[in-house]
Order: C-alpha cells, then structure tokens, then sequence
C-alpha cells in the first residue's frame, strides 16, 4: 500500500522516469486499441469480445471508485452496486424517455451519482468499521427495493427494467457499434484514471490518505476530516455511477435485478482481490468481476467433468475457494504480491 | 388491536432468531473484531444437515443435537484452519475470505440438495394454550428455544470456569495468556459455540420460511442490524437489539398496512419493510454509535 503513493513522490529523476513512463502507457493507449480494431466490422475481433473487453473496462472504473473511498481514504463500503445502479438508471432513463444523447447522459450521470454519495456520505460520517458496513450494506439491500418502489414505477418501469438503445458510431465511422461503445469506455476510462492519479497526487490525495493513517493527526494537521471524507463519498460514487451508466448503455438494459447486493459483493471482491489501494489493482479487479462473472460458470463444467464429480458443481464453490486461496497468497491484493514477488527476485539476482 | 399483538407476536418470534444470529456475531466479535459474513449461511447449511437427518428418521429432537455438535465441531475446524494462518492480515483480506466462506457453503448446500425449496415440519404440536389466537405454537416455540439457550449460554459464561477463561481471552489476552489460559483455543472454542447458536436458529427458522439456500441471506442482515442496534460489544444487547429489530420490522408492515387501508394512500408494504427498518437502525446509529447498550470506548492516543 504505503509504496505506491511513496514511489510515485520521488527524486526528479524517478518522476522523470514517470513522465516517461506515462507516455509509453498514453501510446500504448492509442496504439492498442487501433490496432484491435484495425480489420474495421469484420476485424479479427469478434463483436462479442469487444463488449467483453468493454464491461472488464467499465467494472475497472467501478473498482476505482471503490479504492479511492476504501483503499485511499479507509471507508468502506459494502454497497457500492447502489451507486451502480444510480448511474445505470439515470442513463437509462434520460436516453429512453427523454431523448437525450450518450454524451450528455455521462455527465449527467457523474453528477447525479457524486450528490447521492456526497448526501450518503454525511450521515456516513458518524459511522465507522463496521456499522458504516452495515449502512451501505442496507443501502445494497434497499435499492433493488427503491427500484421497484410502487410509486417510482411510472420512472424506473418497476421489474420490467428499462431497454437502452446503444447509439451507432458518429461520422459515419466503419465501425460496429460494439466498437465503437468499446472506444468511447476506453476512452471515459483514460480520461478518468487519468484524473485519479492526479487526484491522488494532489494536495487533495495526501488529505485523502492522511485521514486514512490517522484521522485525529490528520485532523491536528489542519484537514478538515469531515469535509473530504463526504466528498470522497462523493468522488467515489461519480466513478462507480460512471460506471454503471456506461454498463446500463453497452448492456442495452437495466432493471431491479441486476443490481442486487452481490453486483456490491463483486465491486469489493474486485477491489480486494487487485489491490485495495492501487489504481493498476483497480484494473485487475476490472478484469477478475468480468471474468468471474462471465466464464466462472464454463470453467466449472470443465473442471467438474475432468474430475468427474459425482455432484453438480456450482461455479460460486470454486470462486469462494479461489477468493480464500489468493488472500492467503497475496492477502494485499495481486498488485501487491506482485510487488513481492518482484522484490524477491531482485533480491536472488542480486545474491 | 388484535392484529397489532399478533404482529407484535410475529415480530418477537422473528427477533428470536435474529437475537441468536446477532450473539453469533457477537461471540466471534468481541474476541476477533472481525463480523463472520458467513455465519447465516453456516446457519443454513446446519438446517439442511438437519433436514437430512430427519429424511433419514431421526425425530427432530435427536438430530437437533447432534447437528449442533456438528456445527460446533465444523466451526473449531474453521477457525484452526482457515482464519488462524490469518491473524494479523488487513481487514479487508478477512472479509473478503467470509465471502469466500459464503458462497461455499452456499454453493454446497446448493449442489447436495439443489435449490428446490423444501417445506420442513414443525417440531412443535398445534395445540390450542391461552393466548393461542395471538402466536402460532411454532413462534412461541422459536422462542422458547431461544430464550432457553441463552440462558445456558449466559450460565455457561457466567459460573463455569471455561466460561470464565473464553470471556478473559476475549476481553484481554496478553493478561489472559500470562494467566496459563490457551487463548487460541479460546478463539476456536468461541468459533464453535458461535455456529452451534447459528445451527439453533437456522433449525427454528426452517419451519417458518421455507429451507432454501437464501433463505438466511435477509436473516443475516437483520441479525447484524440487532447486533449493531443493542451494541456489537455486548451479548446482552445484540440479543435485545434482535427482538427490538424483529418487533419494528413486523410494525412498520402493520402500520403501512393500516395507512393504506384508512387513507388508501400506499407508502410501505411487505416489499420495503427490509428498507425502512434499516433506515431506522442506521438513523439510531448515527444518533448513539455505540449502539443502545454498547459501552462507550475511549481510546488512548
């Protein structure tokens, strides 16, 4: 945790190195993706891993949202599928009943998502550990709820859910609306990761982090403790509704059900399980929700028929057996025992 | 009137079971600090044990039992095995392996007995007693049950020295080892009684829900709410924080259930009620953070 904020505050020569560093991964960021859809609609890339590829970059920026409030300010949070949610329906419902288009809906998104966590996060404030895990727990619990309210239903369509119409690309670009979505995550997800290392590296992160080590010091020093706490709330909430809306628009649908408490369950396992407090974790955890979600279910039935198991196996066994298995290997999550594992290296080379 | 007492009725009968999950939680917080995610789905898998035992002829009575001590001996093995290579990672490592623990048991209890819903009889008699058009005889029983474990719990705590070693191993263990007692198998030991008192509840809530691999998810909620309400550090209140939670969750139906019938104006119904008692005893908390009967910690900078 404490060496990758250190890392990145060094000697002029290391943030030289950085800036290097940081335009290599920019062109990467550019090349990339062009080189992915360089074959145009009939590219070697099928549209069905374009969508795979842009949900693993839309749950990364979930994840992100939840480190900033957990990893970097110490809140946590067991109910982040609600800001999810929040930002899905908000886009849902601007695109589908008010006609408005995607780039309009994003932002508003964000919006709506940092005051509904900026508000959560005030009463929030009087709650620590393990009771601020049971409120945002209850507000997982609460929202399939909300949702299905009797009379939010002219709104939110009650169970029926919502359709969202995926907009073709612009300009009459070659491009299949697949990967067109594709580029416009990645693009929100750049643009966003960008923010939070800046944010992180401002006098804004260390307040963040400051109050995580020791709130009463933090305090002492002159931070307002109070303040940036609901407004991580908030940041946090912006990131993971981001999110969401872009879920809600590449999904083409939203409804009550798919944000039940265990889309929160997975936001943190996500997070844990890449590195609580590390933004090349948040992307792991991207990766690890999507794929959990998507292919934990084949590779059981593989597995099970190697082995040929007597009973049904349930993909949710191996996942609760992988999960306990990687926080005895990398209890910091897979950036950090990556990090070990790399200093031990150099340790046996330099032997 | 009558319906209000019957709601009342429900209301405690509910609160049975999320007072003796609450004490579960307390009886691994108070020594670890850590909230056991999995214990409603321990509780769960305890149940279908159960329900097997009596497909297999055992009256409920004899499996009961046995499937405590079962549920005890899985929750030692769980805590010598899994959580003690833990001790002293991050907090979030520890939560993220009860979630771990919960989708296992879920998932095995899923893959023996499928996720059917299965109807399970009630142990008690329907017999007609006074009061009997106010609480079914399952509910009085629920709570019966209840009220008689804790009192065992509450002497075992009390007057017997083994007792006497967990509760010293919880409250201070550098003073407690020094004093000769295993505080690591008072941990273990503490694991163990947890998931019997858990395997107690699931057994009485069967009968009342339907037994399901979900079917605690809701229960567990609750019993974390009761235990946070009464004091997470206090045994005797996370009991009276349950009752208290199953009392006002059968009320606010009742009440959004007469609003609407008066006014036929609709606010809450059955489908909310999980929301607004939890706004409710979030609300409590923000107001008293310690919880009704928790003690107030100062701690040393």
């Amino acid at each position: 945790m404490a060496d990758t904020v250190a890392s990145r505050n060094g000697t002029p020569a290391a943030s030289a190195a950085g800036f290097v560093w940081g335009y290599r991964y920019g062109l990467l960021l550019v090349v990339l993706p062009l080189l992915l859809i360089a074959g145009g609609k009939a590219g070697f890339v099928s549209n069905f891993q374009f969508l795979q590829l842009s949900l693993m970059i839309v749950y990364a920026i979930a994840v992100l949202g939840l480190n900033l409030l957990t990893g970097f300010n110490g809140q946590i949070s067991l109910g982040h599928g609600a800001f999810f949610a929040a930002g899905a329906y908000t886009a849902a419902i601007l695109i589908d009943q008010h006609n408005w288009p995607l780039w309009a809906t994003l932002p508003m998104a964000a919006l709506v998502c940092f005051f509904a966590g900026y508000l959560f996060g005030l009463p929030a404030l009087r709650l620590e550990g393990h009771y601020l895990a049971l409120a945002t727990f209850a507000l997982a619990v609460a929202v399939p709820q909300i949702l299905k309210y009797r009379h939010l239903e002219p709104i939110t369509k009650g169970v029926m859910g919502i359709n969202v119409f995926k907009s073709d690309p612009p300009f009459g670009l070659p491009l299949s609306t697949d990967q067109w979505m594709f580029l416009v995550v990645l693009a929100v997800a750049a643009f966003m990761f960008w923010i939070a290392r800046n944010l992180l590296d401002s006098r804004t992160g260390r307040a963040l982090i400051a109050i995580r080590d020791h709130s009463m010091a933090a305090s002492t020093m002159g931070i307002n403790v109070a303040h940036y706490k609901a407004v991580v709330f908030g940041i946090s909430a912006l990131y993971t509704g981001l999110a969401g809306a872009l879920h809600g628009v590449i999904f083409e649908f939203v409804s009550p059900d798919s944000f039940r408490f265990e889309l929160s369950i997975a936001i943190l396992v996500g997070a844990v399980v890449g590195g609580i407090a590390s933004l090349p974790g948040a992307v792991i955890g991207g990766v690890f929700v999507q794929v959990i979600e998507k292919y934990a279910d084949a590779l059981t039935k593989q597995i099970s028929a190697a082995v040929q198991l007597p009973l049904e196996l349930d993909p949710w066994l191996i996942y609760g057996i992988v999960l306990i298995a990687l926080m005895y290997a990398m209890p910091t999550g897979i950036v950090g025992g990556m990090a070990v594992l790399w200093r031990r290296l150099k340790a046996m080379r330099g032997l | 009137m009558e319906q209000l007492l019957q709601q009342v009725g429900a209301g405690l009968a509910n609160g049975a079971i999320y007072a003796s999950l609450a004490l579960a939680l307390v009886m691994i917080f108070v020594s670890t600090n850590h909230i056991n995610f999995a214990q409603g789905e321990m509780a769960m898998f305890s149940a279908y044990i159960a329900w097997q035992f009596m497909e297999w002829g055992l009256s409920f009575w004899l499996a009961l039992p046995l499937v405590m001590a079962l549920s005890f001996t899985t929750g030692v093995v769980i805590e010598r095995t899994i959580l003690r290579p833990l001790h002293g990672a991050p907090v979030l490592s520890v939560v993220v392996v009860f979630i771990g623990l919960l989708t296992i048991f879920h998932a095995l209890a899923g893959g023996i007995w499928t996720y059917t819903i299965k109807a399970v009889p009630s142990p008690f008699p329907e017999v007609a007693f006074p009061g009997s058009g106010y609480i079914g005889s399952h509910q009085l029983g629920m709570i019966g049950v209840t009220v008689i474990v804790l009192i065992a719990l509450f002497t075992f705590f009390r007057f017997t020295p083994l007792g006497l070693a967990m509760r010293a191993a919880a409250q201070n263990p550098a003073s407690a080892r020094l004093a000769g007692i295993s505080v690591d198998w008072m941990l273990a030991l503490g694991w163990g009684l947890a998931a019997a008192v858990g395997a107690v509840a699931g057994c009485m809530v069967a009968p009342a829900v339907y037994l399901e691999p979900n079917m605690m998810a809701s229960i567990l909620l609750y019993g974390f709410a009761g235990a946070l309400v009464g004091g997470i550090s206090s045994p005797g209140g996370a009991v009276a924080g349950g009752f208290i939670v199953g009392v006002l969750e059968n009320l606010i139906a009742y009440l959004g259930n007469v609003v609407e019938r008066t006014t036929g104006l609709y606010i809450v119904g059955n489908g909310e009620k999980l929301t607004v008692a939890l706004v409710i005893v979030i609300a409590v908390l923000t107001l008293k953070p310690s919880g009704l009967f928790g003690h107030v910690t100062v701690e040393r900078v």
